[in-house]
């Protein structure tokens, strides 16, 4: 029998207060504790270093309940729900002393099932050293033609697959042997971020379930039109000032990948070294990045397309200066949205604090709901949950101290 | 065989932090812990057959990493999450 395992206690929840952590322009929305909720229209799957949370919010969007914590202690990476039966939900988690492995409920996390074969890796021939899944980082729902497939990206570098709803996963070797290939070739362009050699941004084309894309951290943006049987690099135009050489053929370091829903063809990037934006069938990526004001620059982590309007994104930059500081630039938190595609930007900060406000948004924690107006939602590296239901114009504190928030994702209950 | 397993994976152990198992070596050991206790042994071991590096597996008292330890019906094993963190 696989585990079952309860979400955690009330115990940590009641120490925390409904107050933002410090003096900030926002006011705190109204947050409930507990597990009453109208309507919910939107549900926020936040995973932290400790933990994950699920926040509820009501049919406007106002009022918000976070729940208990899931796997209290647990660094969870990624807790997705899935859009083809609205019922699944997976949650990549791994701790300090345990290896990483993957749950999944089908009750919306009031109990967890763990996966009976987590990603891994083959065992390797005795006498040679094999890799070992440090985490599983991202989590991807399948085409929707293929309900139980789930696509899984690892640090280290891997790809896996599920055809049975997350039960067990399946090592992506050509995959594998494709990076395996590039590193040997390019040692320094298939590298590893401080948090390892991260595969993410597992793409899936709506239009046909074996056109994908996977990025890489670091090691760029790939192409396969067969399902992972043949891979390409896809990064002209993109650049990685980080290398020698700026430009190479792959190497890049894309944070945040997303294809616009409107239009899969628009893919937009956000990359170590810029903002970029690929019209398919090109395959040279646009530095639409060059459009933000230069003393905010175009650095950051996440990066979000809207529902319906091709043309409209939002990113969240930071300081990229000097040492990195990969704080809001300035202390003065924003997210700049683009409604031309990237040629022109507005700065949208209302209700984020106007000063001291040093927190940065990690790249899967900016996400949009699917409403109109859209909803916008980011968790901060400082433990908040900020919502904007008016596209970003005005943001609202619906949670405080949380720990330090890896992802956000928007589901439909 | 008494094996004594940390807080860490009493999820899996049903809360117990003392439990049986049967093995005349580590690796034996550990199998028949994943059989009673499902997903248990991935935790602590790798897919490539190592003790996970903060994980701590003392037999008779004394620290091993080798899973071809031999065992002796009688022997303590202790599973504990070592010391990290501070």
């Amino acid at each position: 029998m696989p585990t079952k395992t309860k979400a955690a206690t009330k115990t940590s929840l009641k120490k925390k207060s409904a107050k933002p952590a410090r003096k900030s322009a926002a006011r705190p929305a109204a947050v409930r504790r507990g597990p009453s909720a109208r309507t919910t229209l939107v549900e926020l799957y936040v995973c932290s270093i400790k933990g994950a949370f699920i926040i509820k919010g009501d049919n406007a969007r106002r009022a918000w309940t976070i729940g208990e914590p899931h796997f209290l202690g647990s660094e969870t990476n990624h807790l997705v729900r899935d859009p083809r039966d609205q019922k699944t939900m997976l949650l990549a988690a791994r701790t300090g002393h345990l290896g990483p492995t993957v749950f999944r409920s089908k009750d919306s996390g009031r109990t967890w099932l763990e996966a009976r074969q987590p990603p891994a890796f083959p065992k390797a021939p005795d006498g040679q050293t094999g890799p070992v899944v440090n985490r599983t980082f991202f989590l991807a729902p399948g085409h929707a033609s293929q309900p139980g497939v789930w696509w899984a990206g690892t640090v280290p570098h891997a790809l896996f697959r599920s055809e049975d709803g997350g039960a067990t996963w399946e090592h992506q070797e050509k995959f594998s042997r494709y990076v395996a290939q590039l590193k040997e070739q390019n040692p320094a362009n298939i590298g590893e971020t401080p948090g390892g050699a991260i595969t993410h941004s597992v793409l899936i084309d709506p239009r046909d379930a074996a056109h994908m894309y996977v990025s890489l951290s670091t090691g760029g943006f790939f192409e396969t039109p067969d399902t992972g049987r043949n891979w390409r690099p896809m990064n002209g135009g993109s650049l990685a000032c980080f290398l020698p050489n700026t430009s190479p053929e792959y190497g890049q370091d894309p944070h945040c990948v997303v294809l616009s829903p409107a239009n899969p063809d628009r893919i937009y990037q956000q990359n170590h070294c810029g903002v970029y934006r690929l019209d398919r069938p090109g395959t040279q990526w646009d530095r639409i990045g060059r459009n933000l004001p230069a003393a905010v620059g175009d650095i950051g982590f996440p990066i979000a397309a809207h529902p319906r309007e091709q043309d409209v994104l939002w990113v969240f930059p930071m300081d990229g200066t000097s040492v990195w500081p990969r704080t809001s630039p300035g202390g003065k938190p924003a997210v700049f949205c683009s409604r031309n595609g990237g040629t022109s930007w507005v700065r949208q900060a209302r209700g984020f604090p106007e000063s001291n406000g040093w927190f940065t948004v990690f790249r899967q924690a900016m996400k949009c709901d699917a409403h109109d107006p859209v909803g916008l939602y980011l968790g901060t590296t400082a433990g908040e949950v900020w919502a904007s239901r008016d596209e970003g114009t005005s943001w609202r504190l619906i949670a405080s101290h949380l720990p330090r928030i890896l992802s956000l994702e928007v589901g439909v209950p | 065989m008494n094996v004594r397993v940390s807080s860490h994976l009493h999820s899996y152990t049903q809360g117990k932090s003392a439990v049986d198992a049967e093995g005349s070596t580590l690796a034996e050991l550990m199998a028949d812990l994943d059989r009673r206790f499902p997903g248990l042994r991935f935790r602590v071991i790798d897919e490539q057959d190592r003790i996970r590096p903060h994980i701590n597996v003392f037999v008779r008292h004394t620290l091993v990493r080798d899973l071809g330890c031999p065992l002796s019906p009688g022997d303590d094993v202790f599973i504990l999450g070592a010391l990290s963190g501070g």
